[in-house]
Order: structure tokens, then sequence, then C-alpha cells
């Protein structure tokens, strides 16, 4: 799996392991750790994986996507949403906003590499 | 029918008196003789088809060895509208309303458990509502949620990654190792401050969990909602120093900002002036405001903070968002979120210095009418330029007015969540309540 994976989360300890776990499995990731500059950070990078946390500090993970959504050259980019809350009104307005795929914290990182694969060849 | 209010005490009355006699087993006649009526007068009264006069009351209270308070109109009247609104409670039963005052006479033990488990009931209720509240919109305590799941996450990958990638290179490892320590500092401390926060208010306080302005407000609550020492000389000084033991840096600066408030408005109308008003009958905020040079708002905080005032009070900002609350019972005041949109407190805010009146029953089992009062203010602190601050306050008195009897009654609740009237058209999401009971 060679892959450009861009990660937006502001927690540095979940940042490293998924950083090192993808790495490990051939991806090039890059990484945000708020949500200020996120999109701009996402049109240079053009990745072929965005996963963003929802609830970032500055700008939240939804008006994020929803920006991406929005824009013609990002609107089709897959986007993985990493939620704490895992369910509820959060989730079902990233659903509604585009969101390709939810991963609950706290996740396996079997059931993360299998996410990652699947969205890129997808 | 013998349902209406007037007729029910005098016909519970007689039903009592034979209870009485019954359980001491005497005789009718030996009853009125001592009590100086005859027999067949007695048989009347006890089958309700004679009104006891006061005096009358009064010898047979004696004879059955009693007080008249007991047998009298008002305890019974009492226990009558406690079983009434216990009948209303139950949907789909219709019990025999015309046969309470039978059934409250007649078995007064069980009528009273029934009034007891009535008023349980809506204890109950509102403690779950209370609770709801908390769990659905403390932002406090979702925040620590949010803290523990996202050191777990780190945990939980970190500590497979050490477990499965046999190769892994030393500095990784090291760093890893390191990780997962801090992350489990950080589990250990939001786990702690969990179980302290959901264990009770008191330790939840401790942790630092509680709202700033909550915490404010239970110190209020704690010394009966009242300030009275700032009469004293070093009162001020001495509610400082007490105020200085609260556990959050944000309460303390509140509850300091408060105390500076409330000496200058004492200063300007002091407990005894205030008191010496209200037991004259002036208690029109606007007429103290005129006589104290106080803003009729500030005068609404002190009538709310007298020693032993039982009126409740609520500030909002031009956001809506609650400021203060004293609550009342039988009106309660939402925790955390939005306050229902129907209080006469957000319809002053759009009309600054409109002074209002309204009569308003909040939904709940206990139905209770309160008289509220409510002013918008509004404050140019940057001048012209600047935007202008609201702040608006309803007073929250009880009425004394019969139920329905002085006009329209507004019905309202405490925020939609936990409001039972499920065809409010002011509605913004579904209740966890039921209406039953409320109409």
């Amino acid at each position: 799996m060679t892959a450009r994976v861009l990660l937006i989360e502001d927690e540095p300890n979940i940042t490293e392991a998924i950083r090192f776990i993808l790495s490990r499995d051939g991806c090039e990731v890059t990484t945000l750790a708020d949500g200020v500059g996120a999109v701009a950070a996402v049109r240079a990078v053009m990745p072929d994986l965005v996963i963003l946390d929802l609830m970032l500090p500055g700008v939240s993970g939804l008006e994020i996507l929803a920006e991406l959504r929005a824009d013609p050259a990002t609107q089709g980019l897959p986007v993985m949403m990493l939620t704490a809350k895992g369910q509820g009104r959060d989730r079902e307005a990233a659903e509604r906003a585009g969101a390709n795929h939810f991963m609950t914290k706290p996740f396996s990182n079997d059931d993360m590499r299998a996410a990652v694969r699947a969205l890129i060849s997808g | 029918m013998s349902n209406s209010p007037s007729s029910a005490p005098a016909s519970l009355t007689g039903s009592l008196i034979r209870e009485r006699r019954l359980a001491l087993g005497l005789r009718q006649g030996e009853v009125a003789q001592s009590a100086g009526v005859s027999a067949s007068y007695l048989n009347l009264i006890e089958h309700n088809r004679r009104r006891v006069g006061a005096e009358v009351l009064e010898r047979l209270a004696a004879a059955l060895g009693t007080e008249v308070a007991i047998l009298s109109e008002g305890a019974g009247g009492a226990l009558i509208d406690d079983l009434r609104a216990a009948a209303s409670t139950v949907p789909g039963v219709q019990p025999e309303l015309d046969r309470i005052e039978d059934f409250a006479g007649r078995f007064p033990g069980w009528a009273a458990v029934l009034a007891a488990q009535h008023h349980r009931a809506a204890q109950l209720e509102r403690a779950v509502g209370a609770l709801n509240d908390r769990l659905t919109h403390d932002p406090h305590l979702s925040a620590s949620l949010h803290e523990v799941l996202s050191a777990l996450a780190s945990v939980r990958s970190t500590a497979a990654i050490l477990a499965d990638t046999e190769d892994i290179d030393p500095d990784w490892r090291a760093r890893f190792h390191q990780n997962l320590h801090q992350d489990s500092e950080r589990l250990a401390h939001g786990a702690e401050a969990l179980v302290a926060y959901l264990d009770g208010p008191d330790t939840a306080v401790d942790a630092g969990l509680a709202a700033p302005q909550e915490e404010v407000e239970g110190w209020l609550a704690a010394r009966g909602w009242h300030l009275a020492e700032l009469a004293e000389p070093g009162g001020f000084e001495r509610l400082m120093a007490e105020v200085a033991g609260l556990a959050a840096v944000a309460a303390r600066s509140l509850a300091q900002e408060f105390l500076r408030q409330s000496a200058d408005e004492a200063r300007l109308l002091p407990d005894a002036v205030l008191r010496a008003a209200l037991e004259g009958g002036e208690a029109d905020p606007s007429v103290l405001a005129q006589r104290s040079g106080l803003p009729v708002l500030a005068v609404m905080r002190r009538i709310a903070l007298l020693p032993g005032s039982v009126a409740g009070l609520v500030i909002c900002d031009a956001s809506g968002t609650l400021l203060f609350r004293k609550p009342v019972d039988g009106f309660a005041l939402p925790r955390f979120g939005a306050a229902c949109p129907l209080w006469p407190l957000f319809a002053a805010l759009a009309r600054p210095m409109m002074p209002m009146v309204a009569r308003v029953e909040p939904a709940g089992r206990a139905a209770r009418v309160f008289r509220t009062l409510s002013i918008c203010e509004t404050r140019l602190p940057q001048g012209f330029s600047g935007p202008d601050l609201r702040e608006a306050a309803m007073l929250i008195l009880p009425d004394d007015a019969p139920l329905r009897a002085a006009g329209p009654v507004l019905a309202l609740g405490s925020s939609c969540r936990i409001c039972p009237r499920a065809a409010c058209p002011a509605r913004r999401e579904p209740s966890i309540l039921t209406e039953a009971g409320v109409q």
C-alpha cells in the first residue's frame, strides 16, 4: 500500500501511533495538529486519504469536511472521521456532510489498517 | 357530585369523626353525650348530611381525644388536593373522584400513603429530569469523557504496536513506552475525576469539574441564598474570605464579583429598609428602584437574596444564556442548555425596559402557579459606538390567588427535554417524559 495520507488530529500520541502503523504499511503520512489551515493543507498535499478528527481545536472536523465537500477539487477525496463519541448526532451530521468512513476511539490498529486500505483502493 | 372544593372538606369531617369514634371503639351515644349533642344529630354529621359548626366540632374533638385540626377542613382539604392530583397522574384509569372524601375519611392511613407516594413520584421525576439534564447537557462531563476516550485510544493503539511489532526500532520503542506512561497517567486522573463527579455534587466541586457558575450557586444555596453579613461590620471581608475557598479559580472570581455587586446594592437598599417596604405592602421592584436609586434588575436581586425570601430569580444575557439561577420549589430551572422559550424572561429580553407581569404554571405534577415580574435592562459600556449589552431578569413569586382564578395562566416548562407538554408549539426536541398528569 503506497499512498499519501493526511492525518488531522490534535492528540500527539494518537497521531504518533497512527503514523507508525500506516507508515509500516507503506503510507506516506503527513500530520496536522489543529483545524485551522486544514483545508489549505489538504489542497496543498492533495493526499489519497484524509483522516480527520471530529473534535479539533480551532475549527471542527465537521466544518473542515463541509468545506472539502464544497470544493470541486476536493469533493471526491476519501475522508475517514475519527470520533470519540462514535455515535449519535455528530456522527449523523458527519454522514450527511459526506464522510466516507468512521473510526471510533478507542480503535484497534487492525481495523484502522483495514479501513485505510479499503478507502484507498475504493 | 361532591368533588367541588367547597363541599369536600365538610363531608370529609363527618367521615373522619366516624372513623375516629370507631377506632376508639365508642358508641355514637357515648360520644354525643360527652359532646353535648343528640345521638341522631351526630349520626347525621357522621354521614356527612349536616355541616358541623366550629363550637360543636371543638366539643367532638375533645370527646374523641383529638385536635380540631385533625378533623377540620384544612387538614383534610390538603389531603383531598393531593389525592385529586394523584388521581390525575395515571392515564387510562378513572378513579371515583366523587367518592374521594369518602375514601380519605374511611381509610385515612391508606389515603396518606397514596398522597405520600404521589409526592415521592413527583420528587423522583424532578430528580430524573435534573440528572438527565446534567448527562445530556453538561459540557464538563462531556469534556472529561472525551479526555478519557482519547487517552484510551492512544493506549490501545500504542500497546498493540508494542505487542505486535517484533522488529521495532529501540528509539521508537522507548518513545512508545513514554507515550504509554503519559497516557496511563492521563487515564488515571480522568477516571478519578469522573468517579468523583458521578459520586455526588460535593466531590464534583472538589474535583474542579462543576461549572464555575454552578459552584457559586451551590455556595449561595448552602448559605440559604442570602448575604446578611453584608450589613455587619467586616462582613464583606469575611464573605470574600469565604469565597476564596471555592474550588475553581473561575468560580472564585465570579463569586468575588458577585459579592462586590451585592455589597454596592445592599448599601443603596439595605435588608432592613427592603424588609420594611415589603412588610408595608410595597413589593413593586420598580417603585423600590425609584426610591433607592438602584436599577430595577438590582432590586429584584435584592428581593431574591433577602434572608428568608421565597422569591426565585433568573437572569440571562442577550444570548439567552442563564447567568444566575435561584430556584423555587415547583419551578424547575435547567442547569445546562437552553431554557423554555416561553419564559416571560425572554419576551422581556426583546423589549428593553418594558416591565412584564405574567401568571405562569410550570409543567410538573405539583401544579403551582407563580407570578413573574420580568424586565430587560441595557448598558453601553463602550458608548454609542459599542454594542448594547442586555440583561433580563425574571423574579418568580408564589401566586397567592387561587388556581386559575385571576385571569389567564401561561403554561411553560424548564427545558424541552424534560418538559412533558408534548403539544407545546414552542417545542424544540422530544421529551423523555410523558404528558400524563400534567394537564
